[in-house]
């Protein structure tokens, strides 16, 4: 993370913005670590196989609606999303070997986490 | 492109290709593989959270076909595999916590494992907050 020397003495203008990516990458990380595991297991094995009976409809619809807890599902799939994102782009850099497609890699990936940020807050309040 | 003599493009050092395979050399990096591939199951993690909400939103006849659809046994092999990633994810990143931050209490550096058990029982309590709202 060294830095070229600055002759001109003027502030570096260009800033990477590699730092932001990975600021959402660690708190997507945190954030798909601390709430993931429960909530995949709850709906995805847990109630699909029966041992957990699932919640009706009506408690849910309301849980969902609480603002509360919009912000935090929004939070999480924005946060979550970018992580994944992150990871992917270095997951096909390194270890696929697709060091020359750099720059189309990243544009497609955090392109897709944008997008797919935008799609789920549309559906968390719209729900 | 030529060093010789001129000595004003030096030679470029000479590096071994790599495999597109090289992770499957050793457990370490099989190991590492897989813990950065747990992202795309925490990118569907995301997509079908969404399919429940939307689902929900939509009324209890959307949500019953949503819980018949996940009852399904290649949707509940997908989720079982992508919980085993997404368990992987949270425990690989909690045991890191301590590389990737130095927290300091009075001037003095918490011990790595403290940071490691506070991540844990934090992971513990948001684990039981959200399953209680669930299923309250």
């Amino acid at each position: 993370m060294t830095t070229a020397p600055n002759p001109t003495g003027r502030a570096n203008t260009r800033r990477s913005p590699e730092p932001m990516f990975w600021l959402l990458f660690s708190g997507g990380g945190m954030a798909a670590a601390l709430l993931a595991p429960a909530l995949l297991i709850l709906f995805g094995v847990a109630i699909p196989l029966g041992w957990i009976q699932a919640p009706d409809h009506q408690h849910l619809h309301s849980v969902l609606r609480n603002p509360i807890t919009v912000l935090v599902l929004i939070g999480l799939c924005v946060l979550a999303l970018f992580h994944a994102a992150h990871r992917l782009r270095f997951l096909l850099q390194h270890g696929l070997r697709l060091g020359g497609a750099r720059g189309p890699l990243a544009v497609l990936c955090y392109g897709t986490a944008a997008v797919g940020s935008v799609v789920a807050a549309y559906l968390l309040i719209t729900a | 492109m030529t060093a010789s003599g001129s000595g004003l493009a030096p030679a470029r050092p000479y590096r071994q290709p790599v495999s597109r395979l090289w992770w499957l050399r050793r457990r370490s990096y099989l190991l590492f593989a897989l813990r950065e591939l747990s992202c795309v199951f925490v990118a569907w993690f995301v997509a079908f959270t969404l399919m429940l909400v939307v689902a929900v939103g939509s009324g209890p006849e959307p949500y019953r076909d949503f819980l018949d659809w996940s009852a399904r046994p290649w949707v509940i092999a997908l989720n079982v595999i992508a919980a085993a990633f997404v368990l992987l994810h949270a425990v690989t990143w909690f045991n890191l916590a301590p590389k990737a931050m130095v927290v300091r209490l009075g001037g003095r550096p918490v011990r790595p494992a403290a940071v490691v058990a506070a991540h844990y029982l934090l992971w513990i309590v948001c684990s039981i907050i959200a399953v209680w709202v669930i299923l309250r």
